[in-house]
């Protein structure tokens, strides 16, 4: 009896309504925890004064409480809308290649039989073991003037130029292509694993009844399978360009300093410059810049959604 | 007002083209319109369909019939051109379409899931295959408009697949494979996903479009009830082989083997041999029914001969006092099933053998009037005519 009752308490305590708002409830403290609240951290910190104290700001005092004169900096130094433009172009010009490279490979993981298919998903995953900074640095390595690689390359274009065009080594290292490269090559299975699950749920009955109502394989691309893949476009590009436009490593590491990045801006102006009221205000507008377009867009297309949901009745 | 014509009004020049050739009369020499000669698929080891000749006529619903893994999809899909035969050739219309590619064939198929494009709106489903075809916009719109009557869904062309219901998918499909005008249409299980009224209602609407354009059809069905009402001739396959190819009631009383007897409908097949012959009747002793019973003869029977004989349930006569004639054989009642506008009896026989027996309640009557009930001591009786023999 008393075991029962015991029983019974411990169901109710477990089936509790609290529980299911506890499991709903984790992800969101962790997001107010560890995201919301470092954000509005960084964002007051924006509006303060740089002090020689540690740490080293300050609100008040012989500062205005609101201080908005790094925000007005951001458009007067042209140092800031270079890195920001060289940033924002380095990401759209990595995702567009992450898009061309990485939707054929993941059409065709979608297309090979079930022992390859898991053999090359593998294999897409497989750069994740190693560390990022570690490839990046193999890059250089690469790169460099004196590599197997760039000796092999330069051989190549040797055999093809005209004489006078000949090179003793392809300038690679610390270039805008540098960046570029190597972000696609870091990106690349962040665009390919979303298109991926995207494409392996479309149903090949329709390319068929596509074929069968006389489409050749490229229109049946075009009509079906494309316009079906556009969730996993858009989820995988965002997964790439969202975190190549603030990329720090990547530009430090084979980027050149004539070409400032946005990532590099901030740890600059943290670190070396301590001027943590100006590196908050570059990385508030950054965020400010890549979030509110997404907002927009979202915004319409759930609008437009609703219109096609609600059309013809 | 002219009543059912009113809904569709397809253009007469339409209507023409599409004018329903005389069915086809047995032995009439019609070229034939689908020439399927000599086709075995093979994937790897394993023969999916083995050595298929069939030939089918202009405006014909043919029906493929059998059970999952008998070869008829593959047969369809190797007609549509998503499939190449690893032997034989495929004629239609006099033209060679083994090599083809499905885009280039004069075919059409209507899918067992629908396959309709889901980001598509149902007007735009229908006219997919209409950008291929060399016609202006306004013919292209006016033929949607055309197809969107014939199957009366013009008030939800703007719905997207996942607005409509089930019904209205399987119409938007069948619009769909038939918007091209294509000289053979091929469905794919097309009832099969319907509940069992509205499969019942869109049979008769099958035939009705049929009808209409006069487009040849070919069915891909398990359900031999369906494939009996749509279909003007029937294939029943097993194993990749066509096991007999003829009208429902030819299948269904003419069945030419114990395979095609047990498939279509249902039937109590016994094991006997043959005893003698005479005239147009055939004396087979049959252990199972305590004896020797007489069956119409099939030619080529010789005494000694081991011979299935198989009777339909409907055909057996079941009552109470013990009737004249041949084929009178004494059973009780074992078991029995009320289904309204008929019931199952099951009749044990003294050999320990149980009959399945059809009887019609053509009488309006109460529960203890019934012909026979549990433990009832009944006659069972049968025309020779009735019992089927088989030699294979």
């Amino acid at each position: 009896m008393a075991a029962a009752h015991h029983d019974g308490r411990w169901a109710r305590w477990f089936n509790r309504s609290g529980w299911i708002r506890i499991t709903i409830g984790a992800p969101y403290l962790w997001l107010i925890l560890f995201f919301l609240l470092p954000f509005v951290i960084v964002m007051a910190m924006s509006f303060a004064t740089r002090t020689p104290t540690a740490p080293p700001f300050s609100f008040g005092g012989e500062h205005p409480l609101l201080n908005t004169e790094h925000y007005a900096r951001l458009v007067q130094d042209d140092l800031y809308i270079r890195a920001y433009l060289n940033s924002i172009l380095n990401a759209a010009a990595a995702t567009v290649l992450c898009l061309l490279i990485g939707y054929p490979m993941a059409l065709g993981l979608t297309r090979v039989g079930r022992a390859w298919r898991n053999v090359l998903l593998m294999l897409v995953i497989l750069p994740f073991w190693t560390s990022f900074l570690l490839r990046v640095y193999a890059w250089m390595g690469l790169m460099g003037s004196n590599s197997w690689f760039n000796k092999l390359l330069t051989a190549g274009w040797n055999l093809v130029v005209p004489a006078d065009w000949a090179l003793r080594s392809i300038p690679m290292m610390n270039s805008g292509f540098a960046v570029a490269l190597v972000t696609v090559y870091s990106y690349l299975p962040f665009m390919i694993l979303p298109l991926y699950a995207t494409l392996e749920k479309l149903d090949l009955t329709l390319n068929e009844a596509a074929m069968d109502l006389g489409s050749k394989p490229f229109a049946v691309f075009r009509d079906v399978t494309l316009p079906l893949s556009v969730p996993g476009i858009i989820a995988g590009s965002l997964l790439v360009f969202i975190p190549a436009s603030g990329e720090l490593i990547i530009p430090s590491l084979v980027g050149s300093s004539a070409r400032p990045m946005i990532g590099r801006v901030i740890s600059d102006e943290f670190a070396s410059a301590r001027d943590w009221p100006m590196a908050s205000a570059v990385a508030v507008a950054l965020l400010l810049l890549l979030v509110v377009p997404m907002m927009v867009y979202t915004h319409f297309e759930g609008k437009s959604h609703a219109r096609a949901e609600g059309g013809g009745r | 007002m002219t009543g059912t014509e009113a809904g569709i009004p397809a253009p007469a020049a339409s209507v023409a083209a599409f004018a329903r050739p005389a069915p086809p009369l047995p032995g009439a020499k019609v070229p034939p319109f689908i020439r399927i000669k000599g086709v075995t698929k093979r994937f790897g080891t394993f023969t999916a369909v083995d050595g298929v000749s069939l030939d089918i006529l202009k405006g014909e619903i043919f029906s493929l019939l059998g059970g999952s893994g008998c070869g008829k999809t593959t047969l369809l899909r190797m007609l549509a051109g998503f499939e190449a035969p690893s032997e034989g050739r495929i004629f239609i219309d006099g033209q060679d379409m083994t090599d083809l590619p499905p885009y280039e064939r004069p075919v059409n198929m209507m899918f067992q899931s629908y396959a309709l494009f889901p980001h598509m709106s149902v007007e735009r489903n229908i006219g997919y295959g209409l950008k291929h075809e060399d016609m202006t916009a306004s013919q292209r719109r006016d033929r949607v408009r055309e197809m969107l009557d014939l199957v009366q869904l013009t008030e939800f062309s703007h719905r997207k697949p996942h607005q409509i219901s089930g019904g209205q998918r399987q119409r938007v499909a069948l619009a769909r494979s038939l918007a091209k005008q294509p000289k053979l249409l091929l469905l794919d299980e097309p009832l099969a996903a319907l509940d069992k009224k509205l499969r019942e209602h869109t049979q008769f609407e099958l035939m009705d479009i049929q009808d209409k354009t006069g487009t040849t059809f070919i069915v891909v069905t398990h359900d031999q009830e369906e494939a009996m009402t749509l279909s003007s001739r029937l294939a029943v396959m097993d194993k990749g082989r066509i096991m007999q190819i003829g009208t429902a009631t030819e299948v269904y009383e003419y069945p030419a083997s114990r395979f095609v007897a047990g498939f279509i409908g249902s039937v109590n097949a016994f094991e006997g041999t043959v005893r003698g012959v005479s005239g147009d009747l055939a004396e087979i002793a049959v252990p199972e029914l305590g004896g020797a019973v007489t069956a119409r003869a099939v030619p080529g029977l010789g005494p000694g001969q081991p011979i299935a004989l198989a009777v339909r349930p409907e055909k057996i006569a079941l009552s109470r006092s013990r009737p004249e004639g041949v084929n009178v054989i004494a059973g009780t009642v074992r078991d029995l099933a009320y289904f309204g506008k008929d019931s199952l009896y099951r009749i044990a026989l003294p050999s320990g053998r149980v009959l399945s027996v059809n009887s019609v309640n053509a009488r309006r009557h109460g529960e203890h009037e019934r012909v026979a009930d549990w433990e009832d001591a009944v006659w069972l009786s049968f025309d020779p005519a009735a019992a089927i023999l088989l030699k294979d």
